[in-house]
């Protein structure tokens, strides 16, 4: 049956092809993104994610092109990161991805606004899969950059109305990386958190070195101190690992709302203790149907691991939908057909803002519990999964935005 | 109160971990007068040994042979490249070190990957050493192990903060204490550390006298190397094992080596607990410049209290306070704290 449906999909899908220009032309994506150093774990998960998801459409896609993945280590370093894009230009890449840190994105986006302009001809775009600072889609938003994932603006409004319901929060303690994202996840939580719960208490508020610190037990040790009942934190990966496994250890019984609980280590970090205590905001969640699940499922026979990154299935989307409508693989008109485009993807129908090129889509606030038959999916094999709690339709979690974009 | 004596015990744990590490960084530059850059090295590779063997042969076999094995690598480079490079002079010496870190580092990377390996700590390690108990009518009070129910109060009224201590940093201390002792008794109680005392001094005279000087300064080599790789094992499973663990360190045991003086051991110890306790207890406190100048009563501009310099808190500033100590000490004392030779 499957095997029908593919070898029908197939079919159509070339004879549909056969005006287009494009069609049979290779693709080539550039993945700047750490692969060395505490994020590696991370990296490495999601450039796995990236290729298995490029050898999936290239079994197939709407615009009939195939992709190509290269994968480039930037040490989670914006300088080195640009050097790598260098490596990408010369290699003739025009699409660059990545994620981990929104330093880093802040610097590849200056560094493709500038070789955009004098390069005419040359244009590169940059898919933004991860990188959350809402600066990005705001006074420094740009027409070649393209966020997937939804921002700290957004992912705050999404939390903050889940925790207005939440009467026994009452002291809620701010614990971030020292960088644009950690710093707007603290001043987004103040902002929305006064707005809609002036009652709860800033109890505290700490920013430390991102991906630097090895021992969490002193920032436990005074968070406990500071008797914080509720921890909001932007962390992600090592930093959010090793967070919960010091307040593990401390005997912490918090409750933690964060952003990324679902990604590489924190699951393990977490183990079966931390039930009913621990929630994540996302555009994606483990437990969900559809695209999602088939691409979670393949990747996870196929590598034994857990595919979080949802947002580079939208870029595959989002990418040959466009290509297909431009009846080119040209950045120039690809960027054009993207900007306002609309689909129909894995999380429901989005659209990428004309006004910003922030993605808009369904959130949804997961919580960590013990995966049941409802909800069976267990990252990590912990046993444990994340169970959605609330979903929020992309009209509520979406936020205005000051972007001025000179289109070309 | 149990913040207190939690931080206080983290730090000690941590200062006693600095410790192991620049004890033998510090004994090798006493005697040989090298500064072993690629001592951070030796304590990656003693995690790294401790955990692949501990997967094979158990827990307490790769504690005694992952030193011994780091120990005996320390020996190997000491005696085939060390000895070599050292009638070139300190700068040879220096620029040979620095080199093998980097050759460490690749090869760990080609051996183990990229990622952490998950180098967790044995079972009887895992849980707390003991638990505070801080029950708001009856006070404080210590229960050994987990403290389990007794932390939920059946009363709403009654306020209980439980702070359990991990049994791996306990194990730290215990070990660092054992090692100190050991050591201190090796150096200055039996025949071998006398004559290590005297080939640091006069290695001429104790080389007329029929000891062989080079295979001393090899077993010091050895003995250093070893010592990191004994708090590379420990260090490993209480917090990550992974290609930058060397780095993250490395800079940290120098300071430790400045500030309590080149070639002195108990100026090691000292600076390692002062660094230990200050850096766990920077975090905690939130007292920034800005404020500072409020208490003394200076109204500022509301640009200038915007002023992200002004802001910086200590606890943001913590992990570059060592290096401040390091700059402070050689302005004002550059010996050390209990060195006896100007850096």
């Amino acid at each position: 049956m499957l095997f029908r449906k593919l070898a029908m999909a197939l079919v159509l899908g070339g004879f549909s092809l056969v005006s287009y220009a494009q069609k049979g032309e290779t693709v080539k994506i550039a993945w700047i993104d750490p692969l060395s150093g505490l994020m590696a774990p991370v990296g490495s998960n999601q450039l796995k994610t990236l290729q298995y998801l490029a050898e999936e459409y290239n079994k197939g896609n709407a615009a009939g092109v195939k992709f190509e993945i290269i994968g480039m280590d930037n040490k989670l370093s914006p300088a080195e990161s640009l050097n790598q894009l260098k490596a990408a230009m010369d290699q003739g890449v025009r699409y660059i991805t990545q994620g981990n840190g929104s330093s880093v994105a802040g610097a590849l986006v200056d560094a493709v606004n500038k070789h955009n302009e004098r390069n005419p001809g040359k244009e590169i775009i940059f898919l933004n899969h991860s990188a959350v600072d809402p600066d990005l889609t705001n006074h420094k938003c740009s027409y070649w950059h393209f966020r997937f994932d939804a921002d700290t603006s957004m992912k705050m409004e999404a939390l903050t109305t889940f925790i207005k319901d939440l009467p026994d929060v009452k002291k809620i303690y701010l614990l971030n990386q020292n960088y644009s994202h950690g710093q707007q996840v603290v001043k987004y939580a103040k902002e929305t958190l006064s707005r809609k719960r002036p009652d709860i208490q800033i109890v505290g508020e700490d920013l430390h070195p991102l991906a630097q610190v090895r021992d969490f037990a002193p920032y436990i040790a005074k968070i406990k101190a500071s008797g914080a009942d509720s921890v909001i934190t932007g962390n992600w990966g090592s930093d959010l690992a090793l967070l919960v496994k010091a307040a593990n250890e401390a005997g912490y019984t918090g409750r933690f709302f964060t952003y990324y609980t679902g990604v590489t280590g924190t699951p393990t970090a977490l183990g079966q203790g931390a039930a009913g205590r621990v929630y994540q905001v996302a555009y994606a969640h483990y437990n969900m149907t559809g695209p999602m699940a088939k691409y979670r499922d393949g990747f996870k026979a196929k590598f034994k691991d857990d595919l979080y990154t949802g947002s580079m299935i939208s870029i595959f989307d989002v990418l040959t939908g466009a290509m297909a409508q431009a009846k080119s693989t040209d950045p120039v008109k690809v960027a054009a057909a993207m900007h306002g485009y609309k689909f129909k993807g894995f999380n429901g129908d989005m659209e990428m803002r004309k006004l910003d090129h922030q993605l808009q889509q369904t959130l949804y606030v997961t919580v960590w519990q013990k995966a049941d038959k409802k909800y069976p999916y267990s990252p990590e094999n912990t046993g444990m999964t994340l169970a959605p709690v609330k979903t929020f339709e992309p009209y509520v979690s979406s936020t205005p935005t000051s972007c001025q974009m000179k289109t070309p | 109160m149990e913040f207190f004596v939690i931080s206080m015990l983290n730090g000690l744990s941590y200062g006693l971990l600095l410790f192991m590490l620049s004890s033998g960084l510090t004994l090798i530059f006493s005697m040989m007068g090298v500064l072993n850059f690629a001592h951070a090295s030796f304590y990656m590779l003693g995690a790294y040994f401790g955990y692949t063997l501990s997967g094979v042969l158990g827990f307490w076999v790769a504690l005694v042979l992952a030193p011994l094995l780091t120990g005996a690598a320390g020996a190997l480079f000491e005696s085939q490249v060390l000895r070599r490079v050292h009638k070139m002079g300190h700068v040879s010496e220096l620029l040979v070190t620095f080199g093998l870190s980097y050759v460490v580092l690749e090869v760990v990377q080609l051996v183990w990957g990229r990622v952490a390996v998950d180098f967790t700590a044995p079972a009887f390690l895992q849980g707390p050493l003991f638990t505070l108990i801080n029950h708001s009518a009856e006070g404080l009070s210590l229960v050994a192990g987990a403290a389990g129910g007794i932390c939920t109060p059946a009363d709403p009224a009654v306020r209980i903060v439980c702070s359990p201590f991990p049994a791996t940093r306990g194990f730290i201390m215990l070990t660092a204490i054992g090692m100190v002792v050991s050591l201190w008794w090796v150096l200055t109680r039996t025949r071998a550390g006398l004559i290590i005392q005297a080939a640091l001094t006069h290695p001429e005279t104790v080389e007329t006298l029929g000891h062989n000087v080079p295979r001393i300064f090899m077993l010091v080599f050895a003995m250093g190397t070893g010592l990191a790789g004994l708090a590379g094992v420990i260090g490993g499973f209480t917090f990550i094992t992974e290609p930058a663990m060397a780095a993250t360190v490395g800079s940290v045991i120098f300071v430790v080596v400045v500030v309590g003086g080149m070639g002195s051991l108990s100026g090691a110890f000292l600076a390692s607990i002062l660094i230990g306790v200050i850096q766990t207890f920077a975090v905690a406190v939130d007292y920034s410049i800005l404020q500072f100048l409020s208490d003394l009563g200076v109204k500022l501009s509301a640009n200038a209290q915007n002023n992200t310099m002004l802001q910086l808190s200590v606890s943001q500033a913590a992990p570059v306070l060592p290096y401040l100590l390091l700059v402070l000490i050689l302005i004002f004392r550059p010996r050390g704290l209990l060195g006896t030779r100007d850096v």
